[in-house]
């Protein structure tokens, strides 16, 4: 019941992704996005939705709410995913999703494909990224299908 | 002369009401289910209190080379009762040169006068001697000393506090203070006062202290807690005392 710390353990006991064996993409912000995609393929929607509804991976739904009737407890910390589509590009979504605090210097929003200038990170997770590029583009690939 | 002297007193009164309607600050007591509420403050249900039971047998029993026992020095005639000391701490500390927190000056005491080994972090006996000596400023407002000596370690304490930190790249503040009452998941993110500590958490099934309490925050954020012994967790000890100063001590408090 107590997501927030359970979280934690969790986060801390499950086998962490192996994006530390990934160099990182290198990608070219254009204005308020990232046009190209970083694995130069599109993602799949499914895998991304997945990806956002679980809490142990997108840690998402810790801040955002979205239409996952499944998951019973929805942060409120941010505005909902619903509609996200509709809102921003691909390539907008991928630039909120790499690094949103070069959009908003103050963002709560975690950066999810960067590993420099984050201060005392757990060794654990030092040197990897949030999500891998691949699963970036999954996420991307299914926040653009939320149209409304 | 009359009318003056009574503009003075509305102005002072309209001051009076501004500061305590003005006062936002709320316990994480408040956003708890009523029944974890009434386990706080009914003595027996409050779990906390079997190590506020074994802190009394505790603070009788003589230890070290010294053979002393915390009462033997702490009698009324001498030291006097604990009560309104966990409200002052984390206190200056001139035979150390720091700031310490309860938990260090019982330490203290233990290695300077009792002369016996210092007890491990987060211990039973360390919580529960801290619990039992906490227990003694319950309802008194915390009164964080103005004692200038403290003030560099608070400047750090709230530099840390408003650092970001970790993979998830969040500092205290921007929890605590910008988004305090809000929804993480299923959690109302309080606003963090230290007011219950040491206190009985039922996810813990056990007592801990404010530092197990600010360990599993940076460990949230995917952030290497500081080892137990760090000066920082005084410094973010002191910073969260000034913030709550004046706020009632619930210690030992319960959460879920
Ligand atoms: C710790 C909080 C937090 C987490 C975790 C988080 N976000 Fe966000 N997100 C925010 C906030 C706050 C905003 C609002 C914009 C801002 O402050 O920069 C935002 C904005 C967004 C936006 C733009 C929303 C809009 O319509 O304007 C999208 C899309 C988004 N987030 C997707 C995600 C996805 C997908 C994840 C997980 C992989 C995620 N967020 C995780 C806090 C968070
Ligand atoms: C991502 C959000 C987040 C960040 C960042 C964070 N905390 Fe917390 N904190 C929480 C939540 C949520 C709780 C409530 C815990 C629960 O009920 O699971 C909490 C609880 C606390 C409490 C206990 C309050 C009570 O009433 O018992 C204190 C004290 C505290 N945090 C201090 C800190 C400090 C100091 C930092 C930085 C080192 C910090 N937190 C960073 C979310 C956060």
């Amino acid at each position: 019941m107590r997501a927030w710390p359970l979280l934690a353990v969790a986060l801390l006991a499950c086998p962490v992704p192996s994006h530390a064996d990934e160099e990182l993409r290198s990608f070219l912000i254009v204005g308020d996005a990232i046009p190209d995609t970083l694995t130069g393929k599109p993602g799949d929607a499914a895998r991304g939705r997945t990806v956002v509804a679980t809490r142990q991976q997108g840690l998402c739904l810790l801040c955002h709410s979205g239409p996952f009737p499944e998951e019973r407890f929805q942060g409120n910390l941010a505005p909902s995913l619903a509609g996200a589509g509709g809102r921003w590009s691909e390539a907008q979504l991928r630039l909120r999703l790499v690094d949103a605090q070069r959009l908003n210097p103050d963002t709560i929003m975690p950066p999810y494909y960067k590993v420099s200038g984050l201060q005392r990170v757990a060794p654990a997770f030092a040197g990897k990224t949030l999500l891998s590029a691949e699963q970036i583009e999954d996420v991307v690939a299914y926040l653009a299908t939320l149209k409304d | 002369m009359r009318r003056l002297a009574l503009v003075v007193l509305a102005v002072f009164a309209a001051t009076y009401a501004f500061a305590q309607t003005a006062d936002k600050r709320r316990s994480g007591y408040a956003d708890m289910d009523a029944s974890v509420q009434k386990m706080q403050d009914d003595d027996t249900a409050n779990p906390a209190m079997l190590w506020v039971q074994e802190g009394e047998a505790l603070w009788g029993k003589p230890v070290g080379s010294a053979n002393l026992a915390c009462a033997d020095c702490h009698t009324p005639a001498r030291l006097g009762g604990m009560a309104g000391v966990a409200a002052r701490y984390p206190a200056w500390s001139p035979a150390l040169g720091r700031a310490i927190d309860l938990e260090g000056r019982l330490q203290l005491c233990r290695t300077l006068h009792q002369k016996g080994p210092a007890l491990a972090d987060e211990s039973r006996e360390l919580l529960a001697l801290t619990a039992f000596v906490a227990r003694q400023s319950r309802g008194q407002p915390v009164a964080s000393p103005d004692d200038r000596r403290l003030d560099a370690t608070l400047r750090s304490g709230e530099t840390l506090y408003k650092r970001r930190q970790g993979q998830l790249n969040l500092s205290c503040a921007q929890c605590h203070d910008d988004n305090a009452g809000q929804k993480l998941a299923a959690v109302t993110i309080p606003q963090a006062h230290p007011t219950a500590y040491p206190l009985y958490r039922l996810e813990w099934q056990a007592l801990g202290s404010l530092k197990r309490r600010l360990r599993n925050c940076l460990i949230g954020v995917r952030a290497e807690p500081y080892p137990y012994s760090a000066p920082e967790y005084v410094a973010l000890e002191l910073y969260l005392a000034k913030r709550a100063q004046g706020m009632k001590v619930e210690a030992p408090g319960v959460r879920p």
